[in-house]
């Protein structure tokens, strides 16, 4: 039981690293940008999983309930700034590649790297 | 009384939750094991209604009567407005895009 | 109980990005994107983030799925596997991983209330926010007024986003060489009946939902970026039934452009307006007699500003990519 204390952080782990794979070993473009979602996604899982305390609850204060013990909020903060940074980043990325795909006609990496 | 009451509430909010769980359980392996595209929807159109209805009634009798009752009936009607249409649009885009559902028989085969 | 639910959602979500990976079907991995948004949004919630799951799902599941879609209508659906070996990449991967699993006894455990991330200034929030701004949700409080530096900077990074989607798309449809130029309005999918009625019956309430998130932002899970992102998905809606010249006759291109701007442009007169009245920047204190209401205050301002500067920005993103003739 001790060990499920760490799933989380294995769950981050391999999934920080199966999002990173789909970035460097995938050709296509648009399957690099899924994988650095996926990678930004496991990092936030990390961050809100450092944020949890036993026997905690949102951290919304109910006026009346004295000694409610409150999860942490701060990480909360930083990775709701980041999810929506992460968003833009997405966009901006997608919209590159359709231009790429207008001018090379393809979203392969292998492929526009032969016609450069 | 009111204790039985509410020990009768209970027995029947799990009866209606267990039920709810068996009607997904059933849609999840007719979606995997039935045949073809439309079969299988048939299947998971059974999450969508069915098993909505269960589920939401089963946690609203838990919720008692409170505000969290309404937003729960709220959310029911919303699931149960736009999963069906989500399956439609499925089964359209499925016809739409070619895929012919399998008839059993020739219809125009003198047997 | 809640452990063995948790450790089920944790494994779905592994199962979930391997198969995006592991898929050649492009628009099956969007899809599986989704869901996988979807799932992370559930694990949040059990990690007791309402905010950050409400979050994600809205805009994660919601926005990122549609402009995926948008993207792929553009570009193909299919991917070729890559010529090179995937021998190196492969190693490098896990290495890694092991490495980061090595690295992970190093961490507290889940819950442990003694990590160091809880001792430093989080217990100072949860002490202060009732004595000095006195609304319930502490993470509005710390997003909209003790960390509002960090949030006016992300509202930029919107903007420019939104900014860079239309330098790099363009803000209009190329002309078209069309003969009959009504046949190449785009016409959604009016020909079919039930998503329309259903549509029809649904986007008032969404829009009304996302007023709702945006207004309770301090009472409940909410606030500016989720409701943003609810009103940007309900007009999505719209323009995905009735057409995207209909969606851009209800909001047109230049009210769309001055949410963008206007809603920065608020966040930032807000600051300013604090330093007009004796305090520093973005120091809402000042801004009326009675520092608890001024603070309050504030945070309503500067939380429309960022729920507009949100929906105008996934909006005008959306209309870029739709407009997009394919090639």
């Amino acid at each position: 039981m001790e060990l499920l204390g760490y799933y989380n952080y294995w769950v981050f782990a391999i999934v920080l690293m199966v999002g990173f794979y789909a970035v460097i070993a995938k050709a296509n473009l648009i399957k690099k940008l899924i994988g650095l979602s996926i990678f930004q996604s496991a990092v936030f899982l990390m961050y809100i999983t450092m944020d949890k305390v036993e026997g905690g609850t949102a951290p919304i204060i109910q006026a009346g309930v004295t000694d409610q013990i409150y999860s942490n909020p701060l990480p909360q903060v930083l990775i709701l700034t980041a999810i929506v940074v992460g968003v833009s980043t997405t966009a901006l990325g997608l919209a590159i590649v359709v231009r790429i795909h207008e001018t090379y006609g393809t979203i392969e990496e292998d492929e526009i790297m032969d016609m450069d | 009384m009111s204790d039985y009451w509410a020990l009768a509430l209970d027995v029947l909010s799990v009866v209606l939750l267990t039920s709810g769980g068996a009607f997904v359980l059933i849609g999840g392996i007719g979606a995997l094991r039935l045949p073809n595209l439309y079969t299988r929807m048939h299947a998971a159109s059974l999450t969508d209604s069915m098993a909505t209805l269960l589920i939401f009634a089963g946690i609203m009798l838990q919720a008692g009567l409170s505000l969290a009752t309404i937003k729960l009936c709220a959310i029911m009607l919303f699931l149960l407005l736009t999963g069906p249409t989500a399956s439609y649009a499925l089964a359209n885009a499925a016809l739409l895009s070619g895929l012919e559902p399998e008839t059993i028989g020739e219809e125009d085969d003198a047997e | 109980m809640i452990v063995m639910f948790a450790v089920f959602l944790l494994s779905l979500l592994v199962i979930t990005a391997l198969a995006i990976v592991q898929t050649r079907n492009l628009f099956v991995a969007v899809m599986l994107t989704s869901i996988f948004s979807l799932l992370m949004a559930a694990n949040f919630f059990i990690l007791d983030a309402a905010d950050v799951a409400l979050t994600e799902a809205a805009v994660g599941a919601g926005v990122t799925t549609v402009i995926f879609l948008a993207a792929l209508a553009l570009t193909g659906e299919r991917e070729r596997p890559r010529r090179a070996g995937i021998i190196g990449p492969l190693v490098v991967v896990v290495s890694t991983t092991l490495v980061l699993l090595y690295a992970t006894f190093d961490k507290p455990r889940l819950g442990d209330p003694l990590a160091p991330v809880h001792t430093h200034v989080a217990p100072w929030y949860l002490e202060k926010t009732p004595e000095l701004i006195e609304i319930p949700n502490v993470v509005t409080a710390i997003l909209g007024s003790f960390r509002a530096y960090d949030t006016l900077g992300e509202v930029f990074v919107v903007f420019a986003a939104c900014i860079g989607v239309l330098f790099v798309l363009g803000a209009g449809s190329k002309a078209p060489a069309a003969i009959d130029g009504s046949e190449r309005d785009s016409l959604g999918l009016r020909h079919h009946l039930i998503p329309q009625v259903v549509g029809r019956l649904l986007i008032p309430f969404i829009v009304l939902f996302g007023l709702y998130v945006q207004f309770h932002g301090e009472y409940g899970p909410g606030g500016g970026f989720q409701a943003g992102a609810i009103i940007a998905t309900g007009v999505i809606l719209y323009a995905l039934i009735e057409g995207e010249k209909a969606a851009l006759r209800a909001i047109p291109r230049g009210a769309l452009l001055g949410l963008v701007a206007g809603g920065a442009m608020l966040y930032g007169l807000v600051g300013l307006a604090g330093i007009l009245m004796g305090g520093n920047f973005l120091d809402y204190s000042v801004l009326m007699e009675d520092p608890v209401k001024g603070q309050q205050y504030g945070i309503i301002l500067i939380e429309a500003g960022v729920g507009m500067a949100v929906c105008g920005s996934l909006l005008t993103i959306f209309h870029a990519f739709a407009a997009r003739e394919g090639s």
